[in-house]
């Protein structure tokens, strides 16, 4: 099962206390891969919050494909950051690991955000088809102040070969998952935290509604809904749809994951709209087990589990710094010197939310909307 | 040379020729008389015989002739009282001296067109062999990489939408302070969905069935829905249905049905403004599985007062329904324009949908209706499916199965992004082999939103004695033995409405625990699998292929 170390919090710190986290939850997972998607990004990149920063692995040959598309397309490069990497037992180094920071096209700088957004993500598409057959090219994100990080391997030795403790890579949000996806095939397409356009999850347990929901996405004709080398890159798509495709509030993501019965929506203020939502939504329903963590473009973050409840997640900490864990040591590590007894730990009906620059925890739930 | 005298049986028919041969023993039968008595077919008479016997007696035993005569039960080699197997005999025989015998040598389809006429029966097709339904297994099982849920502990739901569902996109919402609210204002019309059990039972007309069956039935579902909290819902098939139950708040379990005889239509119609409740649904009837492109016929001799009643027709009068509707001249038009009149009549708060018999062309009409924002549902009725009369040639050789029908409209659905709009409901030989729940189950996983039945709630609720072997089968001469395809008030009384509706309930409570017992270990609780393909394999690499689904062996 995937262990789950997210951290929110008002000031910078270090994706080392995520790795930390993932490590004291070892117990549970097996070490064979790690994700990370960081938001809020400090230290070198902290004056370049309004341009894109396109993070990604590349060969040698890859490395000129790319530039030569981005050159072609009219994106110029601002700032790279790479990762000191140095030798560590049982990892395959690959050749160029990089989060390069670019300015937009001239005809896009001054377009709104959305088209900006559509630019950046048919870009992402385009780099990821050419070089997804001799994987000489993987993107994970392409977007303004997210970072994402991925390889196979144990957490704790990856954080090592990607320098992690000496870089100055800081940053606000920090998703980070400590396990390759085992149910499908070894890829790095399939590791989540998945990111997309703003939204970003990583979930632990196993999608049983993985094809229809699969099915529904990709025929709702947005370009980004692809992919899918892993049942759990789903879930971000959902709240992508839910929230930003359709326009509905963060929490009826939950009413769209996990729907409720009638009998129960019919005590619910807003019974009517859920009551279609929920028709029209149906094969979206995530069906379980899975314990979901994500954020959404204003730094909310969450916790939700599915209707049965058969995974482990935690949420707590103090004001100013938030844990999501899926497990409480993970989170003993993270905010040690928090008031214990105040942790959440949702249950069916409930949705943890974590207020954006972690000013406090808040549980919605769904039974009362 | 034998002598012409001698050859006379010439033409008549060896009781070898015939499906079913007669198990008499003489040594066990007390000659009551009971078998014959109740043949339907009166294919077994009392017969005399003379016997000769040989007997040894005395201290110097000497063999005596004698000869007696003797009552016997002898089967006729009469093809228009040929016995079907049906079985009643071994039912009424108090010391099992008779039982029909199953014979696959038989030449019966050679002979049964006398007059010129073919062979007509009820049923359905003639194939004993498992259905590709019955050839899919459940294969992706949830262990250690995730927890099986618990059939007995964890709480399901089992339940599927009838009607048309607004894609997201064009749900008339608005988010007022940080909620969502339905926008009224909008004036954009919202199709009625209805919240049912995803086991539908299938159009049976009253006339086709009898009252007591009828009854049975609609006690159960009524039970089902009252006491038990599970909504099915149930078909009336063509005929109309009665008064009393129109006008009762129990019409939303059902489904009204309107075909090409229009039969009990005028009443229906009549009897809106004193409706107390919408009924659950409308079905047009286009098509069905068993007799695809043909119409249907309620024999006059089933036309008693009671039918002639609710169909609003003269007793004792045949009564055909044309293979097609008369005002259907285009799918466009009359389709779509039948499916509006009907939805108008109810002030459009009922989904109204139309059944088409399995066919390569379905997904022709499913395009149509994809287009046609008033088109509630589509049912498909495979080639399996049962009826009540029909022509032998329609019933074996015409349709298309229901599996690889189903799957096509579905995936047809999944690429233009309307899976979820318009609900697929799947009938056609489920529950065939008596696997109900398994085949029901991956219908649901093949695209299903529903299944339909209608054959297999006949024999596990009414004991109809029906089978692939062409047993029994007797739905149209109205000479049903169980009681149940009859309007023959000495037959129908042997059917007690109370234990039918008591084995409906006992069928849906046990099909929903085997259900749970599919679902659970797949990991699935919240939401009907619709379209969970990745659930299911076939055992035959060419199924596999065609139906877009895993082999496994």
């Amino acid at each position: 099962m995937c262990r789950l170390a997210a951290i929110t919090s008002r000031d910078y710190f270090s994706p080392m206390e995520n790795v930390i986290a993932l490590e004291t939850m070892k117990e549970g997972h097996d070490g064979s891969g790690m994700g990370l998607i960081l938001k809020g990004l400090g230290g070198e990149f902290k004056e370049l919050k309004d341009y894109p920063v396109l993070s990604g692995i590349c060969s040698e040959a890859g490395l000129k494909t790319l530039d030569d598309y981005m050159n072609k397309l009219g994106f110029k490069m601002k700032y790279t950051w790479t990762p000191k990497t140095r030798p560590v037992k049982g990892i395959e180094s690959r050749d160029y690991y990089f989060a390069r920071v670019y300015d937009y096209p001239d005809m896009y700088r001054d377009k709104p955000l959305d088209e900006k957004e559509s630019l950046l993500m048919k870009t992402r598409l385009s780099l990821r088809k050419l070089g997804e057959k001799d994987e000489s090219i993987i993107v994970f994100s392409f977007y303004p102040d997210i970072l994402a990080l991925k390889e196979v391997g144990d957490p704790l030795q990856l954080a090592e070969f990607f320098g992690l403790e000496k870089t100055s890579l800081k940053a606000k949000i920090i998703l980070a998952q400590g396990r390759q996806n085992t149910n499908y095939a070894i890829n790095l397409y399939a590791c989540h935290p998945f990111f997309i356009q703003g939204y970003s999850t990583m979930t632990n347990g196993e999608n049983t509604a993985f094809v229809p929901i699969r099915e529904f996405l990709m025929g709702r004709g947005f370009p980004g809904y692809i992919g899918y080398n892993s049942d759990s890159e789903v879930f971000c798509h959902i709240l992508h749809y839910t929230c930003r495709q359709l326009g509905y509030p963060l929490h009826y993501y939950k009413d769209v994951v996990t729907p409720l019965k009638q009998a129960e929506i019919e005590d619910r203020p807003d019974r009517e709209a859920v009551t279609f939502l929920k028709m029209s939504l149906r094969p979206l329903c995530i069906d379980g087990p899975n314990c979901v963590i994500g954020f959404t473009p204003d730094g909310s973050c969450f916790m939700l589990q599915d209707t049965k409840k058969l995974r482990p997640g935690v949420v707590g900490g103090v004001k100013g710094k938030f844990g999501l864990m899926s497990e409480e040591c993970g989170l003993d590590s993270a905010v040690p010197g928090r008031e214990r007894s105040v942790d959440v730990f949702p249950m069916k009906y409930d949705m943890a939310i974590v207020t954006p620059d972690a000013e406090e925890v808040t549980v919605w739930n769904q039974l009362l909307g | 040379m034998e002598p012409a005298s001698r050859l006379d049986n010439n033409h008549e028919l060896a009781v070898k020729d015939f499906p079913y041969i007669i198990r008499w023993r003489d040594d066990r039968c007390t000659r009551c008389g009971r078998c014959t008595a109740v043949c339907p077919m009166y294919s077994i008479e009392p017969a005399v015989v003379v016997k000769r016997t040989l007997h040894s007696e005395g201290p110097t035993p000497e063999p005596k002739t004698t000869r007696r005569v003797e009552t016997i039960v002898k089967q006729t080699t009469d093809i228009g009282r040929y016995c079907t197997g049906c079985g009643t005999c071994t039912l009424v025989c108090p010391n099992e001296a008779i039982e029909p015998e199953y014979n696959p040598q038989h030449k019966f389809n050679f002979h049964k067109n006398l007059g010129g006429h073919p062979y007509r029966r009820g049923g359905r097709r003639n194939d004993p062999a498992p259905s590709t339904l019955d050839r899919l297994r459940f294969t992706r099982i949830s262990m250690l990489t995730d927890p099986a849920l618990d059939a007995g502990r964890h709480e399901f739901r089992i339940r599927t939408y009838l009607g048309r569902v607004l894609p997201a996109e064009e749900l008339p919402l608005r988010v007022e302070n940080g909620r969502l609210e339905l926008d009224t204002a909008s004036g954009k019309f919202i199709p009625p969905v209805r919240e049912i059990y995803p086991v539908i039972i299938g159009s049976m007309s009253i006339g086709a069935l009898s009252p007591n069956m009828w009854e049975g039935l609609a006690m159960g579902i009524t039970y089902l829905n009252e006491v038990e909290g599970m909504p099915v819902v149930m078909c009336s098939g063509e005929g109309g249905i009665p008064q009393r139950l129109l006008k009762s708040r129990f019409i939303k379990y059902f489904i009204p049905q309107i075909a090409s005889g229009y039969f009990g239509w005028d009443e229906i119609v009549r009897t809106i403004p004193h409706m107390v409740e919408d009924p659950c649904a409308i079905e047009i009837k286009y098509g069905q599985g068993a007799k695809p492109g043909d119409g249907g016929l309620l024999m006059a001799h089933k036309v008693l007062k009671l039918i002639a009643e609710i169909r609003g027709v003269p007793m004792g009068v045949d009564l055909p329904s044309p293979p097609t509707h008369q005002t259907k001249y285009s799918i466009e038009e009359a389709v779509a324009k039948m499916i509006q009149s009907m939805s108008m009549a109810w002030g459009f708060r009922v989904p109204v949908y139309p059944k088409i018999s399995g066919s390569r062309t379905a997904k022709a009409v499913l395009n149509n209706l994809v287009r046609n924002p008033y088109a509630a549902a589509m049912s498909i009725d495979g080639d399996d499916g049962g009826t009540g009369a029909a022509y032998n040639v329609s019933m074996d050789s015409m349709g298309h199965p229901i599996a690889s029908n189903i799957r096509e409209c579905y995936l047809d659905l999944v690429a233009q992004g309307k899976q979820n709009e318009l609900p697929l409901i799947a009938a056609g030989g489920v529950g065939k082999k008596g696997n109900l729940a398994a085949n029901a189950a991956a219908l649901f996983m093949l695209g299903a939103s529903a299944v339909s039945i209608g054959k297999y709630i006949m024999q596990a609720a009414a004991q109809c004695f029906g089978d692939e072997y062409n047993r029994c089968n007797v739905c149209n001469l109205g000479k049903c033995p169980r009681g149940i395809t009859t309007q023959d008030p000495k037959l129908y009384r042997r059917l007690d409405p109370d234990k039918v509706a008591e084995r409906v309930v006992e069928v849906y409570k046990s099909l929903d625990v085997e259900l749970k017992k599919i679902f659970a270990p797949m990991g699935r609780s919240t939401e009907l699998p619709i379209g969970m393909s990745d659930g299911i394999s076939a055992d035959d690499p060419a199924i596999a292929e065609r139906l877009k689904i895993s082999y496994a062996c």
